[in-house]
């Protein structure tokens, strides 16, 4: 909608209990009304029942992996077995000729993450394989068998060439080089794009496109420091781990194609696939109609997808194309592993005087390793500095992961912050108070203190016997990130339907939900009143759901575009009941009057007495009401996300095994739009984050550049045994940016973890642990127990 | 002499037909079905390996009983159950995530028997009967395990959880009075990346309660 003109809206701001108050806000005319707070509310704000959870349930939920096309081919994929070769030749005539083989595929461009860029020597014919599991051919077949028999029929000569998977190592002047020859650079990851590179190392990053460079004087700032904690950190490796595994079915026809895809961005697929094959972009059709997970390692287009359209073009037949577990580990991303050296100063009443910050990364032949924007933005600080270096090694790309960097910087920032708080002998949340500007973490600290019992808080190593219990707390922060081009559309027809359609995904964060609700409030109708069919690109443009920013990004949308459905339905509806459209209220299935409730009209009775078939609207999301923070390369709101995390954990120290026993988890996304989803996501959040603080570790082989635990027996995750008793508290921050203030939480909801029970341990066993996974031999490790070790 | 998989060092040296073969995969994966208080699953072909015919190489004709309607088919020696369910079958409510029993994405049930059916050969099934996610509810009533999972929600992508409800149904039937612990035990061999736990183990407890009425 065009925006003439603008009008004054009086909104709810504030946390609810706290500072709840009345804000003016200048908005657009094309906005509806201010959306009262959740108390006031029937349907948005409360725990609706997910929708879609009956086909889940009943098996009927169809996945990408379920989708099945008479004529459908499988496909499978070449991957080369070793970590860094020149590829001589590809020979494929024998796979082309096995009976059943309908297509091949040989890899003959740079189809990774990290494009090289400004190569000086003539491109060989194929690319280089820069890491065990790289792509080199793919072949559609009748059957799954068949193609994985015709893999084997590929002959290709590889020249062996040094490698090395181990960040340390890459760093060296002498380390082979994960790129060859001189001048060539890597780029994508979400890295910038720039910076210098020597040898395998690649940096510094200074400045982050949100929150800016360098600020103040850092040595000034060390000079006025009465304490100063310094200290270096070491986070694995982790792997997503979906339990969909990457997906897709590619139908190339001659009037379009349509992919089915696990992804979560189907209006990115779209504009990348159509981008790579030439077509128009209406000439694709993206559906994604459930999705077994993403995690970040199912945004953009990976270089599957590719193969699965042009072998479906090459054979003229559908082409199904699924991951095995092995694949997944190897080459569907992963969260990449990090070197951090963190130095804060304070003065003696707790402000923090200067944060400096050096890290280095490896997402493996991928940039993007850095460690976050928690350190430069989280706390109250003049003088900050940051150098983060991305390291290149013979290893899958890693790829955006669930609070992508922030995770890696708050185990080390919120440990840093833990230890300044014992030289200051100040309490770890006395000083935060003192530090932290935001107005929701202070409310959330003090929920969740009172909930978690932080006063029971000992002294460091307090308990005699051989296991030691402890306690801990640590804190979230990501950026409130927006889409302003999301856009849905809202239908009623007069046969009673009422649709809310976009391509946006639900990726098991429940927005199908959350738009039924969304409708449903604005409508007085009952979520399971409206259908929401989403997923699909030939409805309006939904968001990627990466960066927390689905709901705060559609929901708005929505509630704009079923607004103008309404205020349309009321004036068809007004000359019969007698009044102006402005007289009517809706609720509870009915049009009525404000004025006199008994007098009215069903919805449905009214729906159908409409003089057109259809009553619809688009809506975008658009501007957030007052405005961004920084607008490009994506639009930040003013106010960050937040969350506070505590966690109680006991540490045998004769084994060094360390059980989580219990999680209060604190969090802000604000409007809550579904208590009861946001809880879930929560523990999810909750629980990657002790999956990762304590089990998860992808191990190369130094001597063969192979992962030794590519599959899930190995590949150790958190399961029902090792799950902490959670908690979840939420506290309504309203921010009057939106037609529904929402915002998103899947991040912030692991951020803390990993540092909060990194904290809980040192309050245990009064030894810091600086490196993950804290596994029980790097425990025993670091309280000495290990005969012979350090 | 032939021995099982499983007791064998030097399976490769005696020489493994492939029905002793078939039959060693199959004791591996009852075995590898982690659930306290289950009924251990005979197999008769691992159990008596020298008394069962000799089948293939060729793909073999199979009847299956599946959610109470029997199903004739021809299978190939080496699908595996998830397989059949997923493909000739057409029932993709049960996943294939691992593919080798790490994760219970595909568990179903064989006379009632929680077990992993990416772990079993089709033609291994026998006689057993076979229930799958589908045929879980009655009708269009749904088993108390599958409404306590929506009022309760546990699940979040749905991707592995026809896997749990399974499991976590198959418990209520064995034990109508499963402690949290006993909730654990039972989804123990489950992976689930969203952490759906908590409320998994939340809405058994609440099934079991409803059943028992």
């Amino acid at each position: 909608m065009s925006t003439l003109g603008s009008r004054t809206e009086r909104m709810p701001i504030g946390i609810v209990g706290v500072s709840q108050r009345q804000i003016d806000r200048e908005v657009p005319a094309s906005e509806p009304p201010a959306l009262a707070p959740n108390a006031d509310l029937a349907v948005v704000g409360k725990p609706i029942p997910r929708v879609g959870g009956r086909a889940m349930v009943t098996g009927a939920a169809r996945y990408t992996v379920d989708v099945k096309l008479p004529g459908m081919l499988i496909a499978r994929i070449l991957r080369s077995p070793h970590p860094h070769a020149r590829i001589l030749s590809v020979s494929a005539s024998a796979a082309e000729r096995y009976p059943g083989v309908r297509a091949v595929h040989v890899v003959t461009a740079m189809e990774t993450r990290a494009a090289v860029r400004g190569a000086t020597a003539t491109p060989a014919a194929f690319p280089p394989a820069l890491y065990v599991g790289a792509s080199l051919a793919a072949v559609a077949a009748t059957t799954r068998s068949i193609a994985d028999e015709a893999l084997r029929l590929i002959e290709v000569k590889y020249e062996v060439l040094p490698f090395v998977v181990d960040m340390d190592e890459a760093r060296r002047r002498e380390a082979p080089s994960v790129f060859e020859g001189a001048g060539q650079q890597a780029g994508g990851g979400g890295a910038a794009p720039g910076p210098p590179q020597v040898g395998n190392v690649r940096g510094p990053a200074t400045t982050n496109s949100f929150y800016g460079g360098p600020r103040g004087n850092v040595e000034q700032g060390f000079r006025e420091a009465g304490v100063i904690v310094e200290g270096e950190f070491r986070t694995q490796v982790q792997t997503h781990c979906c339990l969909e595994p990457h997906a897709v079915v590619a139908d190339w026809r001659d009037d379009g194609l349509t992919l089915y895809i696990s992804t979560q961005d189907t209006a990115g697929v779209r504009k990348d696939v159509a981008a790579a094959f030439g077509l128009p972009r209406e000439k694709v059709r993206v559906i994604t109609e459930f999705m077994g997970g993403g995690f970040g390692s199912k945004l953009g287009v990976g270089d599957y997808v590719m193969f699965a359209v042009e072998l479906s073009r090459k054979a003229s037949a559908p082409v199904s194309l699924i991951f095995d577990r092995e694949e997944e580990q190897l080459a569907s991303g992963n969260r990449p592993g990090t070197w951090q050296r963190l130095r804060i100063g304070a003065r003696r009443d707790g402000a923090l005087t200067a944060i400096s910050l050096l890290s280095y990364g490896t997402a493996g032949i991928a940039a993007g390793a850095g460690v976050g924007n928690i350190a430069q933005a989280m706390y109250d600080c003049p003088n900050f500095e940051m150098a983060q270096y991305d390291v290149f090694v013979n290893a899958g790309p890693g790829c955006a992961m669930r609070a992508p960097g922030n995770v890696q910087g708050a185990f080390a920032l919120e440990q840093s912050v833990d230890e300044l708080a014992e030289k200051l002998g100040i309490d770890p949340i006395a000083l935060r108070d003192r530090i932290d500007p935001s107005a929701a973490r202070r409310e959330e600290r003090r929920i969740g203190a009172a909930h978690f019992g932080w006063s029971r808080r000992r002294l460091p190593a307090a308990d005699a016997g051989p296991v030691k219990r402890g306690i801990g707390m640590a804190q979230s922060f990501w950026p409130g990130i927006v889409q302003t081009s999301a856009s849905c559309e809202v239908r009623l027809q007069r046969d009673g339907l009422v649709e809310v359609r976009s391509s946006v995904q639900d990726i098991g964060t429940g927005i199908r939900t959350v738009l039924a609700q969304v409708v449903a409030e604005e409508l007085g109708l009952r979520p399971e009143d409206v259908s929401v069919r989403i997923g699909d690109t030939n409805f309006p443009l939904g968001p990627s759901s990466g960066g927390s920013k689905t709901t705060g990004s559609i929901t708005p949308a929505a509630r704009k575009a079923a607004y103008q459905v309404r205020q349309a339905l009321l004036a068809e509806v007004a000359p019969e009941l007698g009044v102006p459209p402005e007289e009517l209220i809706v609720g509870h299935g009915r049009i009525f009057l404000r004025a006199n409730p008994a007098h009215g009209i069903g919805f449905r009775q009214a729906v159908g007495r409409l003089k057109k078939d259809v009553i619809s609207a688009v809506a975008d999301r658009g501007d957030n009401y007052g405005g961004f923070r920084v607008t490009s390369p994506m639009s930040l709101a003013r106010e960050n996300l937040g969350g506070v995390q505590f966690a109680e954990v006991s540490v045998d120290t004769e084994t060094g095994i360390v059980r989580v026993a219990h999680v209060v988890a604190v969090h802000d996304c604000g409007r809550p739009m579904n208590p009861r989803q946001i809880e879930s996501q929560i523990h999810g959040g909750v629980l990657m984050g002790v999956s990762f603080a304590l089990y998860e570790d992808r191990i190369l082989d130094r001597q063969s550049g192979r992962m030794l635990n590519a599959d899930l027996e190995h590949y150790k995750l958190a399961g029902p045994r090792e799950m902490p008793s959670i908690d979840v508290f939420l506290i309504e921050n309203y921010q009057a940016i939106s037609a529904t203030d929402a915002c998103g939480v899947a991040e912030p909801a692991t951020i803390a973890t990993a540092a909060a029970v990194a904290n809980a341990v040192y309050n245990a066993v009064g030894v810091r642990i600086r490196n993950l996974p804290m596994t029980p031999a790097s425990i025993l490790d670091v309280l000495g127990r290990v005969p012979g070790g350090g | 002499m032939e021995r099982s998989i499983k007791h064998s060092n030097d399976w490769k040296e005696v020489g493994v037909s492939r029905r002793s073969f078939l039959g060693g995969v199959s004791a591996a994966a009852v075995g590898s079905a982690i659930y306290e208080n289950t009924p251990i699953v005979q197999n008769a072909a691992a159990a008596e390996p020298f008394s069962a015919p000799v089948i293939g190489p060729d793909a073999v004709p199979a009847t299956l009983r599946i959610n109470g309607v029997v199903r004739r088919l021809v299978v190939p020696l080496q699908m595996t159950l998830a397989e059949v369910l997923r493909g000739p079958l057409g029932l993709t409510g049960t996943k294939i995530a691992c593919n080798r029993g790490a994760c219970s994405a595909c568990t179903v049930w064989l006379d009632g028997a929680p077990v992993a059916s990416c772990m079993i050969l089709a033609v291994d099934v026998g006689d057993r009967s076979i229930t799958t996610i589908e045929g879980l509810a009655d009708g269009d009533r749904l088993h108390p395990m599958q409404a306590a999972f929506i009022e309760h929600d546990a699940m979040q992508c749905g991707f592995c959880t026809p896997g749990l409800v399974m499991s976590c149904a198959a418990l209520i039937e064995r034990n109508p009075d499963p402690s949290p612990e006993d909730v654990k035990t039972a989804i123990s061999g489950h992976l689930c990346r969203c952490g759906t736990y908590q409320n998994v183990i939340a809405a058994t407890m609440a099934a079991a309660k409803v059943r028992k009425g």
